[in-house]
């Protein structure tokens, strides 16, 4: 068995240093300013402590390296920030080669995947430092030359004197370019001229992916590597009271048993060996903390929900009157269960602690957290601790938390061995950090006239401090309003899920304020109109969310879907802002035998610039198809603490046959990007539970759809 | 432990195993051919799945003493260059997301098209319904078997 992970960080510099003189351009990500950069000569570079983060490179032979130091777990941030760079640097995409960076917290900052925050936080830095290098490559052709720069252009990877008739490469320039004085003031493209940013590119890692190379961190191996699995406790509020492990000790393979915190890990040769051996371990747990089920849970909802103590999140006007004027109140209800993030690969990474530092590999969407819990955990010092980034085999959130990384650095420093941490499928599901489960009360008073003069909402969390988004609208539409939480703290942990508090949050309000729209006697997409109208006009208390790009993607969402002018289609609507971006959806469903059946889903999309077409694409139609399986279908339920559903044989996540038509729109408004990893998950519950009101008349107040008294008998997933 | 010498991507292969191991860790942990995932360990999402005697198998299901000369084509044996059609398939659509799960994607799909090279949509519905895809890109393995199909 040999390393299969060829390249790291150290590797591309040396070989960066064999290359005859390339140019290789350090840029400080930590900030857009153009004087902090500095061309770097490539013989520089391995003298170790340099203070810049990242590199561009430009080898003779015209190839250019780009670091994409952000973690990619699907999102295609590998391919899409290299383009934002090239973009601007005029590059010939085909000669681009994008290598990902280990994490290195003096060359980068935000190295982290969480909050669709990539490209929103990085764009205008890595615009500048596409078109610094661009500038110097052009005046190194005008020193050349002797011409003025102004009458030289680049375009392909080349600069061209157009009246002199002459070209040269950027490979050609790199060496000359790399003795010119940093231009403190570059000039960004028109946005009007991007070639690159906008257009469909291929993820950069297809080929690898395809032909089934070492990508991930479960593909890790390396020469005198362990194996190790853990057995942590099966119910949350449990701890070891003692700990057999004679029978596991003895099966071939094994090499160690140790215990640690609420840990039994197994050690050994390879994974099967390991994974039979835990099985004979002989564990007893005691009560640590509350030993809690789903049932408890459904009760404490209820309880707090009328409990006279919450947190006011948002407060307008006087409630009260409102509510005691009104003429028409509506009140409901609606819960979601815990879920699991379920990445296809599941937890694990590599560790070795040996005495003069710590080696770790593997996925995380927050290495620099993971390292310095680590490192506090370890008492050794940071800068002592090197972390490699594999490619994610998915996140959603999970990776953001660091228990997989710091028991894999425990457990090599105690075995005194370099050791990789598996989970199982069912380690993974019920091992913790889940979705929250949250009930939400909504309120609305209207007056005779069908006008929302008040509206409430309190949401009630396991573990989650703050369940609602008190300043989304219909915030600042309402004169009366009260928006408050309660938190439940429970020994389940839970974390950030893929949009988190909102892929829940949304479909509730959606699904309420279509019923109100109903009351009201409004079409649905003109009644959100009319708030948001009224927002503009006299808007009520602080608005944090943009008015006119609201009504931008309900009012093309609208026109693409033919909203209400279908015969014997159910349309149901949604919009919902989220990490700076807003989507609109219109589900479509039909009734066959008397049965509801998801046929589409429309969505508008506002983003901003779209960078990558194809990959924004995908990244709605799978945001949706995610929305849609966990609304129908993902159901983690507990049983004295511990999860009943440990695989996919009980755990249904949506497969090819439940998939609807998906058709995706973006609203092309110029402005810069504002994220999409996110924001189109959270509207796809609210339109669905709408449109399947429109066609039964039943309204779905509880996720899973499928598990519902109203759909008794119906599968929604099931299509003909 | 026995050593068993497997056929596979055209060559013949021994490892040192037990007797009731996995085919899929035998490919991993054995003979560094990682490009066969592992997803659930009871056969529910595909990622595992590789070729024996050309019919797509859940390779965490199926354990090395149970394959005797049966010949087995993983990910990396597809093709030499990642061109076979339904590679190139995959490319042009630009199907992966994460990526974790497109192996086992593509070998139910080469599998699918061998037997049945015009699959109807239900038909290809059907055959790739026991591969999960996480991230969601239904649409594009959709997209890319069709494609692949055309080329027929």
């Amino acid at each position: 068995m040999s390393t299969l992970f060829k390249t790291n960080r150290r590797d591309f510099l040396k070989m960066a240093t064999t290359a005859t003189g390339g140019l290789i351009l350090g840029f400080h990500w930590n900030s857009a300013e153009a004087s902090s950069m500095k061309v770097l000569d490539a013989a520089v570079l391995p003298a170790g402590d340099i203070n810049f983060n990242s590199y561009l490179s430009i080898s003779s032979d015209d190839v250019i390296t780009i670091f994409s130091p952000n973690p990619e777990l699907g999102q295609n941030i590998k391919t899409s920030f290299p383009m934002i760079v090239a973009e601007e640097l005029d590059a010939d995409w085909k000669k681009v080669k994008v290598i990902q960076a280990s994490l290195d917290t003096k060359k980068y900052e935000r190295q982290l995947t969480g909050g669709s925050g990539a490209i929103p936080h990085s764009w205008e830095r890595l615009r500048k430092a596409g078109a610094t290098a661009k500038q110097m490559l052009i005046e190194a052709a005008a020193k050349r030359w002797n011409v003025s720069p102004a009458s030289l252009k680049a375009e392909n990877s080349v600069v061209m004197d157009v009246a002199g008739g002459r070209k040269l490469t950027y490979g050609e320039l790199a060496t000359e370019a790399s003795s010119i004085t940093i231009p403190t003031d570059v000039k960004l493209k028109d946005k009007k001229d991007f070639i690159l940013i906008g257009t469909a590119v291929h993820n950069v890692d297809n080929l690898e992916m395809i032909t089934g190379k070492p990508l991930y961190g479960l593909d890790f191996y390396r020469e005198g590597m362990l194996f190790a699995m853990i057995q942590r406790p099966l119910s949350f509020g449990m701890k070891i009271k003692s700990v057999d492990a004679t029978a596991a000790k003895a099966m071939n393979g094994i090499v160690d048993v140790v215990t640690f915190k609420n840990n039994v890990a197994v050690v050994g040769k390879s994974t099967w060996q390991i994974n039979k051996a835990r099985k004979l371990l002989k564990i007893e747990y005691e009560k640590e903390g509350n030993i809690e089920s789903t049932s408890d849970h459904d009760r404490i909802f209820k309880e707090l929900l009328d409990s006279k103590e919450a947190t006011v999140r948002r407060k307008d006007g006087d409630v009260d009157a409102a509510f005691k004027s009104a003429a028409k109140v509506i009140t409901r209800e609606y819960q979601c269960p815990f879920l699991s993030h379920s990445p296809m690969e599941p937890m694990n990474f590599f560790a070795h602690v040996r005495e003069d530092g710590v080696e770790l590999v593997g996925p995380s969407q927050t290495p620099d957290l993971a390292r310095n819990e680590i490192a506090k955990l370890l008492n050794v010092a940071p800068e002592n601790i090197t972390l490699e980034l594999t490619r994610l085999g998915g996140g959603f959130g999970r990776r953001l938390k660091t228990d997989y990384a710091l028991e894999a650095a425990e457990l090599s420093s105690l075995i005194k061995a370099p050791v990789k941490v598996i989970w199982t499928r069912e380690d993974d599901m019920s091992g913790g950090s889940y979705r929250p489960a949250v009930r939400y009360r909504f309120e609305a008073a209207l007056d005779a006239n069908g006008n929302m003069i008040g509206y409430k909402l309190r949401g009630v969390g396991i573990n989650v401090g703050n369940s609602t988004r008190e300043d989304n609208f219909p915030s600042g539409a309402v004169d009366n309003l009260l928006i408050d939480s309660i938190e439940h703290k429970s020994p389940i942990t839970t974390g950030a899920w893929r949009a988190p508090i909102t892929n829940f949050l949304a479909y509730a309000e959606q699904a309420f304020l279509d019923e109100v729209a109903v009351a009201a006697k409004q079409d649905p997409v003109q009644f959100r109109l009319n708030l948001l109208e009224r927002a503009k006009k006299t808007p009520v208390g602080a608005i944090k969310y943009d008015i006119d790009r609201m009504k931008g993607v309900i009012e093309l969402a609208a026109e693409k879907s033919g909203w209400g002018k279908k015969k014997n289609i159910h349309q149901g609507f949604s919009v919902y802002f989220s990490h700076r971006s807003y989507v609109a959806q219109v589900a479509e469903v039909t009734m066959k035998n008397g049965k509801p059946m998801i046929q589409k889903i429309y969505a508008a999309a506002d983003c901003g610039i779209v960078v990558n077409l194809s990959g924004a694409y995908q990244q709605v139609k799978g945001g949706i198809v995610d929305g849609m399986g966990h609304a129908l279908f993902g159901n983690l339920t507990f049983k004295d603490g511990a999860v009943e559903q440990r695989n996919y044989n009980s755990y249904r996540l949506i497969r090819m046959k439940e998939v609807p038509e998906v058709e995706v729109h973006f609203v092309n408004n110029g402005i810069d990007p504002t994220g999409l990893g996110e924001p189109a998950l959270p509207p796809t519950g609210g339109a669905i539970a709408n449109a399947i009101f429109k066609a039964t008349g039943k309204r779905l107040y509880n996720q899973p759809f499928n598990k519902q008294e109203e759909m008794q008998g119906v599968n929604l997933g099931e299509r003909m | 432990m026995a050593t068993y010498t497997l056929q596979i991507n055209g060559k013949s292969l021994s490892a040192d195993v037990e007797s009731d191991t996995p085919l899929l860790w035998v490919l991993r942990d054995h003979l560094g051919l990682v490009g066969t995932k592992y997803g659930c360990g009871i056969a529910q999402c595909g990622a595992c799945t590789v070729h024996l005697n050309g019919s797509a198998v859940r390779s965490c299901s199926i354990p090395v003493s149970a394959i005797g000369v049966g010949k087995i084509t993983t990910i990396e044996g597809l093709s030499e260059k990642g061109d076979h059609p339904v590679q190139q398939a995959w490319s042009e659509v630009d199907v992966p997301q994460c990526g974790y799960c497109q192996a086992g994607q593509i070998m139910s799909a080469a599998a699918l098209l061998t037997k049945n090279p015009k699959p109807t949509k239900e038909q290809i519905d059907t055959a790739m319904n026991g591969n999960i895809c996480r991230c969601g890109t239904y649409h594009r393995i959709h997209e890319a078997i069709t494609l692949a199909s055309s080329k027929h």
